[in-house]
């Protein structure tokens, strides 16, 4: 029973960190850009939605109901996301005539990164804030095993996510466009696809996904930090790796993946070793099987 | 002089080192987000060797640097066979490895940290950074530099003109391990304390994005940047000390570095320092001679 429970606790985690996965792949699939910005996109939502909920001294405590609260968060992370793409992207593709070869865009986004995080430092301090939940109950018993609920919601949202998002790919016009894009954005330019209205949309898609999760974090857990997506992005980065880059059931079922070793981890040798299991496992399967653990072919050919 | 413009000194020196620790394999067109793997097992060596074996300091802090430097030549075979994104993220986990691996020592310390008696001050730290300049600024004017250079510019081109690609770039990853290995010693010996909180993953996105700020063309880039990352925040918050008007800037200031590198990589991607504009602005090699 108590192995049983800590198989849920890290499947529970894991769907949290499997939303955010699922936006790091969609951008490097789409794009073969690792967007690092997406931790503050997560953070963004968690801490909007936490300052607009709460009422206080601080910046922006209007004490909202927590579900248009919710939605400002949501916007206010897909908005910061436009204008990730419109300064590392869209600038770079219209620039140097390609925006995926280089490593400018990555850099750009840790720019991007530590803006955002510090705009929230000063904007909220950085000591951890109390996150009012908005429900009395957050878990729920069946048959003996307790599931958090906000967990379960995520999980459930990441699955039929992707589904949809699998669906609109495969079997709709944008879909094939945003297919063409990721195949070769310079041929699918000449086929007569809009890349630059096109691509701003995978850029909604990662900052509504980051901004789900951060908010359904920023519920289970109860706190909000300027850098509370920090250690969760990077475990989604691993879990991302471990479903092969670009490749969305993969970053889900690698979400899992992560949040199941590291509770399995933490509960039988203690919390100090959860960094061995997953970022061992992830530098093997960089250098051994660089396409991860499904058998993916290289980033930009049939990927979905 | 007085305590707060000595430690602001030991600061730029230690990040001046560290700096160059990710300038050798940027030279070579290896991007190392990774750079707090290599800090913490320099540190950690050193530090564990000079307060637990009593080991002075001079040794301690090359041991340290070997040990990073042969931690990073065993893994930069396994690294290389990495390119692009993989290769960014594969350093990335190399780093949590690492950190991973100093938890649980407990005669390390673990979560709490190692604290060491030894100090390592001025004396010790500036010399090391300059040295540490001299050597990378040598080592780019050797053959080896120049091979360097060319697979910075050209991967395909250097390979086709017989440059080695995979020793360039193992020694160019080793040699910055080693480097890195050196910052983490003085690190912990100036401030008598290491832990993995501290130089985590944001330590090594602040430093290989000051790196790239200044740029990775000449010797000369990742010393403006670090002297920008130590100095700029550092003016602010100083700034905003002395006039209450300017708070703002207390919490922002590492938000002007984040806009300085958003707006950099748009406008000036090589970085602040080119290698043009040392050539402009320095006489040439010879060319007096000509004249």
């Amino acid at each position: 029973m108590q192995l049983l429970q800590q198989i849920v606790n890290g499947l529970m985690l894991g769907g949290i960190l499997a939303f955010v996965a699922v936006a790091f792949t969609l951008t490097i699939g789409m794009l073969n850009f690792l967007n690092f910005t997406i931790p503050a996109l997560f953070m963004i939502a968690g801490m909007v939605t936490w300052a607009l909920s709460s009422a206080g001294p601080h910046w922006l405590g209007l004490g909202w109901h927590w579900v248009p609260a919710a939605a400002v968060g949501i916007g206010a992370a897909v908005l910061a996301s436009l204008l990730i793409e419109r300064f590392t992207y869209r600038y770079m593709k219209t620039r140097f005539g390609d925006a995926t070869e280089h490593a400018l865009p990555l850099v750009s986004s840790l720019g991007f990164l530590i803006i955002f995080e510090h705009l929230a430092v000063s904007l909220w301090s950085s000591d951890p804030q109390r996150f009012e939940l908005p429900f009395k109950i957050t878990t729920l018993e069946i048959g003996g095993l307790m599931f958090g609920i906000p967990h379960l919601i995520s999980l459930t949202l990441a699955i039929v996510l992707v589904a949809i998002l699998k669906a609109v790919l495969e079997r709709t016009r944008l879909g094939r466009a945003l297919r063409g894009i990721a195949e070769n954005p310079n041929a699918s330019s000449l086929m007569g696809i809009e890349v630059q209205r096109i691509v701003p949309l995978v850029f909604v898609i990662a900052g509504a996904l980051s901004a789900f999760a951060g908010i359904l974090y920023a519920v289970s857990y109860g706190t909000v930090t300027p850098f509370m997506g920090d250690a969760i992005a990077t475990d989604a980065i691993a879990g991302m790796v471990l479903g092969g880059l670009g490749n969305i059931w993969g970053a889900i079922a690698g979400g899992l993946l992560v949040g199941l070793v590291k509770v399995l981890a933490i509960s039988t040798f203690g919390a100090e070793i959860e960094k061995i299991p997953v970022w061992g496992l992830l530098l093997l399967i960089l250098i051994v099987k660089p396409t991860g653990l499904f058998g993916q072919t290289q980033l930009g050919k049939g990927k979905f | 002089m007085s305590g707060y413009l000595s430690s602001l000194l030991a600061m730029l020196s230690i990040n001046v080192v560290i700096a160059y620790a990710v300038f050798m394999p940027a030279s070579a067109g290896l991007l190392n987000l990774g750079v707090a793997g290599f800090v913490l097992l320099g540190a950690y060596t050193a530090g564990g060797l000079s307060s637990l074996y009593e080991l002075p300091l001079a040794p301690a802090l090359l041991a340290g640097a070997l040990m990073s430097g042969l931690v990073a030549f065993i893994i930069s075979f396994a690294i290389l066979r990495t390119r692009g994104i993989y290769m960014v993220l594969a350093t990335f986990a190399f780093a949590e490895v690492v950190a991973g691996v100093m938890l649980n020592i407990p005669a390390l310390g673990g979560a709490a940290g190692l604290s060491v008696m030894a100090y390592a001050g001025l004396p010790v730290v500036v010399p090391c950074a300059v040295g540490t300049v001299i050597f990378v600024a040598w080592l780019m004017r050797t053959r080896f530099g120049l091979s360097v250079r060319a697979l910075h510019d050209d991967e395909s081109v250097a390979h086709l003109f017989g440059v080695h690609l995979r020793m360039t770039q193992v020694v160019a990853f080793t040699v910055g391990g080693a480097i890195g290995g050196l910052g983490g010693g003085l690190l912990v010996h100036q401030f008598n304390f290491i832990d993995v909180q501290s130089t985590g993953v944001l330590f090594s996105i602040y430093v290989l994005l000051y790196v790239l700020m200044g740029g990775t063309q000449t010797v000369w880039g990742p010393l403006f940047g670090a002297l920008f990352f130590t100095l700029v925040p550092e003016a602010l918050r100083k700034a905003s000390e002395l006039d209450p008007s300017l708070k703002f800037l207390e919490g922002g200031r590492y938000m002007v570095f984040g806009i300085a590198v958003v707006l950099l990589m748009m406008f000036r991607p090589q970085g602040v320092i080119t290698r043009t504009m040392l050539e402009q602005w320095l006489p040439r090699r010879g060319a007096r001679r000509q004249a």
